[in-house]
């Protein structure tokens, strides 16, 4: 790897690394603490590399920068060091010494303890996915403000009040109570199936960065799969589904990155390796009595990884439709729903029930009413589109209507 | 936005279906407890299996039931979420239930806690 490739992929690899081992020695009251001493190892290496040439081992060089600012930071920030020297000589009386362990093991536990942490319950959605980008997958603010189609200025507000408030809960960097569990990891779910549509439906231009997005999002995912108190069927679950949908991400996109429908997706480009995954960590997730919403997405997006219609896949996707929504209503999920039940029941029954769905604002359901009468009626067909049309927000919905408007 | 339970009573529940049967009126009850909770008015619900009912009766005297000297029996509740019970009605008259002659939905409000 190249120079000036090399330091944007070790920033993006090592310094999360750096960072959750840092805080997690510091506490989170200095989660910023940490952030600067990654921060000015990167910077460090820039500089010295740059005159010096690359050192025969780059990780251990950050590594060992990072050990040095640390305890650099303790010998001249007394209030800073009294604080944490006390807490190491609680909790290590007969070495004294100021260790930072760097060592693969706690940096994967110190990463799923910041996961835990950050995905706090006190602070908001959107802020647990900013600060999880930022900490545990080392994004710039630039790109967490393109991913959220926002500016600096309002992530870094976002972010410094998320940090505040774990400070004011004193949010404990550590593995939850095993009674605890459970509990804690609904909200780390919730986070990580965010993050990942952020990815997935993401409005941002940068193509690189959503799948970015959606690879990091499995691989935090993945984390919580690694270790066995939270390998549960949930997780497996959830992890599935992101399998099962990223294995269209070459299809869904055509060469000038405008959105390819999944009827019209050639599924040659289908990723089979991310499916095969997928299907076993679906059968992972079958262990067990409880059905989350993430069995029922994984299942539906399963059969859609089955290209050809069939009375089967649509009546299971239905089926499996008719459960979620008893658990997790969702316009998405009703009008998804709507579209099934048309598949397996024909559009005349479908419209009729469409029709009690009350959701005459939303243009994704002026968009299935358009689809639904395009074989029973053009004129309707394109009154329900125009409409669609006036309330479609972003430029690929807009694009998506005209295009039917145009095939009527 | 009241709650009401809508109880499926069939006339009766001695009548053996056979699987296939079963089967078809499971999807038949599922896709319509589905049209309730895609209008975000569907609240819970359950079936109500007749394996291992009992009846306890005056005394605590125990039989196997719910069959006796009555055949109808209930097969399963559910309840939504509706502006009136005009609106539950229409709900329940989509009821699979419905296509057994005898059989009925009772609409109940369901009585407010506090």
């Amino acid at each position: 790897m190249k120079e000036q490739e090399l330091i944007p992929h070790l920033f993006r690899t090592e310094y999360r690394k750096i960072t959750a081992v840092l805080c997690k020695r510091f506490g989170i009251e200095h989660i910023e603490i940490a952030e600067d001493i990654a921060s000015d190892t990167f910077l460090l290496a820039v500089e010295t590399w740059s005159f010096r040439g690359l050192p025969e081992n780059p990780k251990a060089w950050l590594y060992s920068v990072a050990k040095n600012k640390a305890k650099n930071l303790l010998t001249h920030n007394h209030i800073f060091s009294e604080k944490i020297v006390q807490e190491i000589q609680n909790s290590a009386a007969e070495n004294s010494e100021f260790e930072i362990d760097l060592s693969e093991k706690n940096i994967t536990d110190s990463q799923l303890q910041m996961l835990f942490a950050l995905c706090h319950p006190s602070i908001s959605g959107e802020a647990q996915i900013g600060l999880s980008l930022r900490i545990l997958c080392g994004f710039g603010i630039d790109e967490i403000a393109d991913a959220f189609l926002s500016n600096k200025e309002t992530i870094n507000k976002r972010l410094f009040r998320a940090k505040e408030k774990l400070r004011q809960e004193n949010v404990k960097i550590e593995f939850p109570a095993e009674t605890e569990i459970n509990l804690r990891l609904e909200t780390v779910l919730t986070t990580l199936y965010l993050l990942f549509s952020e990815g997935y439906y993401s409005e941002s231009q940068d193509e690189i960065l959503r799948k970015d997005l959606c690879l990091e999002a499995m691989r935090l995912t993945f984390l919580l799969i690694e270790n066995e108190r939270t390998n549960l069927p949930k997780v497996n679950a959830l992890f599935s589904l992101m399998c099962f949908h990223s294995s269209r991400f070459e299809a869904r996109k055509d060469k000038n990155g405008e959105i390819v429908f999944y009827q019209e997706q050639d599924e040659t480009l289908w990723n089979q390796a991310l499916i095969t995954q997928g299907i076993f960590h679906f059968h992972e997730a079958s262990q067990g009595n409880e059905i989350s919403k993430y069995h029922l997405e994984a299942g539906i997006a399963y059969w859609h990884t089955k290209k050809t219609d069939s009375q089967e896949k649509w009546e299971n996707i239905l089926q499996l439709y008719n459960i979620l929504l008893q658990i997790n209503y969702s316009p998405i999920a009703a009008l998804n729903r709507t579209y099934a039940l048309a598949k397996v029941k024909g559009n005349v029954l479908a419209i009729a029930e469409a029709e009690k769905l009350n959701l005459n604002d939303n243009h994704f359901y002026l968009t299935l009413l358009g689809e639904l009468y395009k074989e029973i009626d053009q004129n309707k067909a394109r009154t329900h589109f125009q409409k669609a049309l006036l309330l479609a927000k972003t430029k690929t919905d807009k694009l998506t209507i005209q295009k039917q408007i145009d095939s009527l | 936005m009241e709650e009401f339970a809508l109880i499926m009573r069939h006339e009766d529940g001695q009548k053996l279906a056979s699987p296939e049967q079963m089967q078809a009126w499971m999807k038949q009850t599922m896709d319509w407890i589905g049209g309730i909770a895609a209008q975000n008015k569907f609240v819970s619900g359950t079936g109500l299996p007749f394996d291992e009912a009992k009846v306890v009766r005056f005394n605590n005297v125990v039989t196997n039931g719910p069959f006796g000297d009555i055949k109808e029996t209930i097969g399963g509740l559910i309840i939504v979420k509706a502006e009136s019970v005009e609106e539950a009605v229409e709900f329940a008259k989509g009821c699979p239930v419905l296509q057994g002659e005898g059989n009925t939905i009772e609409v109940r409000k369901v009585a407010k806690g506090n």
